[in-house]
């Protein structure tokens, strides 16, 4: 039973959404980067996937060279704001933290990132350099962490760039798919007006790309085309009722969350389908939101979750209850949503197998499906060669980062199937040399 | 049964924990409450012409978050009259008739010596202390360490104490001198009862940044101030080794100061001869209530090890100091790595094979990273054990069987040392030292 009231007012919920990895104070930088060891060949720096310098950045915050130290962090990392904040830290760097080993609280490297960071960017200090014009053109399609870090890179080699975005906010599922106590809109808006005031991409809002026409423009026009479209809206589950009022996507949940804050009115009882950490964030926002009664279903066992341990720990301690080994099998109710119809399951030889036998109801008045979003499948058929796997997802050059058609070149979630802001801010970065590299050699 | 009350060349107080003379001992209430919380004797503030200080007043070197790891000052000796001063002498000891006060004193002429000598004991001081070490401002007066480092003038104004005074007088001295014997042996022979030492060290402390003038900032503007603070304590320690160590200057009690704030620093400055030691930048940093986990801790230690009075065990780590030259060079230890304890933070490893004899190697094993000894490259020079940061992890292990024993002083003797620039007979040799071309990465 979750017991967050209901948030009436903007206070009210950023009470009810604090935020998870606060702003530190210079004091608690002072003193926690103190702790640091330097450790040689740190496992941090190892374990972040943009490799960042972390024991040097530490110790330039301890000697008060703190635009030193997003400097360091920049360089590695074109979102390292962003990722100090909505970064699985524990699992990564903080994991990685050698104090772990003897049961020492590791070093707060994900907060010590954006005390840096954060610092830099409300001096808006410039610390940043634009590469001598090369008089080459380069497109993005896709504004969100992979689109924006390959636009930085590619600016600080001196192209220029223009990044399609179909919505019209920039950063992609940072702003519109991560839970609200993670990081705000302004936090990660903030960050690129920063990087994009010193480097000067040009991001044309509210343009998608869905013809066969605007590509044959863009690769007549532009020498290299970066693919950071990320994925679809929620795919469907194919079920009786899905389509009944009440039933929503959770990365559509989480976008109306992130723009209407209070005022976006949440039901007493509510249903999470799903096992990552998306259904995680949705059942915990649902909690915060004053929502009652929380259930997170998910098809098969808790060992199974896809869910970091740490996001399970936070829905439940938000309030939120779990069921394992249960499918959907329909939504019903008379018009609108008013339960959904689970199958229990079971693992039999490896498979798990639906019980039909084995049905029942759970009441609730919103259903929210985090069942991972739909692939951009359709959309790849618009370009020539271009090469997927079977889960329709971009296959690249490990290295360049280049599609099996040498315009094009992808990053992010369309790479990867959804993962990190981290994963997707390195491969924008790394995208954009492999661009880089096929138009110098 | 502890007794921790001492007999300092005369001087008798409950324990030998005394506030060194400084801002903590500027006033009888300082004085009154330090005796409250537990302090056995208190050195008044230097008293003489009162003097006109400037603000500000103290800088500090502070380590990582460690506040005042070293502190400097240049403030000078009092700047209230004398008047007030007895005053407030006369009013401490008649609330603690049996803790010690000693007066620090600091004039120029044997007048105003004889006269400061006779108004401080009228008011009832246990003992003088003649303050030979100030390093800043008194010293440009021709006072202070100025007299600290001119052994004959020392000895002539501690004759002139020793004629004028009845009570006890100790003498405290600079360490900004190249040997502490020569002044510690100037004042025995002048006849002091005593010695302190030592007084702080000329010393700037920082440079500001912005302004580029040194900490503490005087209207922009700054002068080398004394320094003390944990950051003096093993320099201290040794002049105190070195005076204790010496035939004559050891005949007399000395009372150590420097960098003290522990109990464990207050048994050293005793195992190294000291019978009453002295505080100020603890009690600067922490407040008089520091004391109580001194005094806790060395009742707890003279428990353990059966000592009743802090003379059972004063000066018992004098006969292990010795020369370098009386080491023994068959003594061998190695670094052993506990693999439990062992974080893999590599510190030892990147420190040996950077900063000293690469003997550490890194793990071969993908699933940790605990680096192992290479014995045979180990000198046993400690850096590994100094570094890491685990309680107990990496120890120094004994690896010759006692048998041989030899030292410089003997090989000197026999004839066999190096002599040549080549001599087979170097240390060195048959060391593992890599290629310089390993260093290049490929």
């Amino acid at each position: 039973m979750a017991e967050y009231n209901r948030p009436t007012s903007e206070a009210e919920f950023q009470n009810n959404f604090k935020q998870k990895k606060p702003l530190m104070n210079p004091t608690e930088a002072f003193y926690e980067s103190a702790r640091c060891l330097f450790c040689y060949d740190a496992p941090c720096i190892k374990a972040c996937p943009t490799h960042i310098d972390i024991p040097l950045f530490i110790k330039q915050i301890q000697t008060k060279n703190t635009e030193g130290a997003a400097q360091t962090i920049f360089n590695a990392n074109w979102l390292g704001n962003t990722c100090g904040l909505v970064c699985p830290t524990g699992v990564l760097c903080e994991g990685a933290c050698v104090f772990n080993h003897q049961n020492i609280m590791p070093i707060q490297i994900g907060r010590l990132q954006n005390f840096a960071t954060h610092k830099v960017i409300d001096s808006g200090k410039e610390i940043f350099k634009v590469g001598k014009p090369n008089n080459k053109k380069m497109a993005i399609i896709g504004a969100g962490p992979a689109g924006i870090a390959c636009a930085c890179e590619l600016r600080s080699l001196g192209y220029q760039v223009c990044i399609f975005e179909a919505k019209n906010k920039a950063s992609g599922l940072a702003v519109h798919g991560i839970a609200p106590y993670k990081i705000s809109n302004e936090e990660v808006l903030n960050e690129i007006s920063y990087l994009q005031n010193q480097l000067g991409f040009e991001i044309r809002y509210n343009t998608p790309i869905n013809s066969k026409e605007q590509l044959q423009d863009l690769e007549k026009n532009y020498d290299a085309i970066f693919l950071g479209l990320g994925l679809g809206k929620t795919g469907a589950l194919e079920i009786e009722g899905e389509n009944k009022k009440g039933v929503i996507g959770a990365v559509e949940f989480i976008e109306e969350l992130r723009s209407k804050h209070h005022h976006l009115k949440v039901p007493n009882k509510v249903v999470v389908l799903g096992g990552g950490n998306t259904a995680m964030d949705a059942a915990s926002e649902a909690a915060k939101m004053g929502a009652k009664k929380i259930v997170l279903a998910y098809r098969n066992s808790k060992e199974k979750m896809k869910a970091y341990k740490f996001e399970y720990d936070f829905a439940i301690s938000a309030g939120v209850d779990s069921l394992f080994n249960l499918v959907p099998i329909g939504i019903v109710g008379k018009g609108k949503v008013e339960g959904v119809k689970f199958a229990k399951t079971e693992l039999i030889e490896g498979k798990l197998q639906t019980k039909n036998n084995d049905v029942f109801v759970v009441q609730c008045d919103l259903v929210i499906k985090a069942t991972g979003q739909a692939k951009q499948g359709a959309f790849y058929q618009l370009i020539d060669h271009l090469k997927c796997d079977n889960q329709s997802r971009l296959l690249i050059n490990k290295e360049t980062f280049q599609t099996s058609n040498p315009k094009y070149f992808a990053g992010g979630d369309a790479v990867n199937g959804g993962a990190e802001v981290v994963n997707a801010a390195y491969d924008g970065k790394m995208a954009a040399l492999g661009m880089h590299q096929w138009l110098t050699k | 049964m502890v007794d921790l009350s001492i007999n300092f060349a005369g001087i008798k107080a409950p324990n030998p924990f005394w506030l060194a003379s400084a801002p903590p001992t500027n006033s009888g209430y300082q004085i009154m409450k330090a005796f409250e919380a537990g302090w056995g004797g208190a050195v008044w503030k230097t008293l003489g012409i009162p003097v006109v200080n400037v603000s500000s007043r103290y800088g500090s070197v502070n380590y990582r978050d460690t506040r005042m790891m070293g502190f400097n000052n240049i403030e000078l000796i009092t700047d209230r009259p004398l008047a007030d001063n007895l005053r407030e002498i006369e009013e401490v000891k008649k609330y603690f008739p049996n803790h010690a006060v000693i007066a620090s004193l600091m004039v120029e002429t044997r007048k105003e010596w004889i006269q400061i000598i006779k108004d401080v004991e009228n008011a009832g001081v246990d003992g003088i202390e003649l303050n030979f070490g100030c390093p800043h401002g008194m010293c440009e007066r021709g006072m202070g360490s100025a007299v600290g480092q001119e052994p004959e003038v020392l000895k002539t104004i501690v004759e002139w104490a020793k004629d004028a005074a009845k009570v006890p007088v100790i003498t405290k001295l600079t360490p900004n001198i190249s040997h502490i014997t020569d002044p510690g042996l100037a004042a025995y022979q002048g006849g002091t009862d005593a010695i302190s030492l030592i007084n702080t060290i000329k010393s700037i402390v920082g440079i500001d940044l912005d302004t580029y003038a040194p900490y503490p900032i005087v209207d922009g503007k700054g002068t080398n101030g004394g320094y003390c603070g944990p950051a003096v304590k093993p320099i201290a320690m040794n002049m105190l080794k070195d005076l204790a160590q010496h035939p004559e200057i050891s005949k007399i009690p000395l009372s150590g100061i420097g960098g003290i704030e522990t109990w464990r620093d207050v048994v050293e400055f005793i195992l190294l001869g000291a019978t009453s030691i002295q505080v100020c930048t603890a009690v600067m940093h922490y407040g008089f209530g520091i004391v109580r986990e001194m005094d806790a801790g060395l009742r707890a230690f003279m428990d353990t090890k059966g000592y009743h009075t802090i003379y059972d065990f004063a000066g018992l780590a004098l006969p292990n100091v010795t020369e370098w030259k009386h080491l023994d060079l068959k003594y061998k230890v190695i670094a052993a790595i506990n693999p439990d304890k062992c974080i893999g933070c590599d510190l030892c490893y990147i420190a040996c094979d950077d900063g000293a004899h690469q003997a550490i190697a890194r793990s071969i094993d993908l699933k940790n990273r605990i680096p192992s000894i290479i014995e045979e490259n180990c000198v046993g020079c400690n850096l590994c054990s100094l570094v890491c940061p685990v309680e107990n992890c990496i120890t120094m292990l004994r690896k010759d069987d006692g048998t041989a024993h030899v030292t410089w002083a003997e090989r000197t003797n026999a004839d066999d040392i190096p002599t040549s620039f080549n001599d087979n007979r170097a240390g060195g040799i048959g060391h593992f030292v890599p290629k310089p071309t390993d260093a290049l990465k490929r």
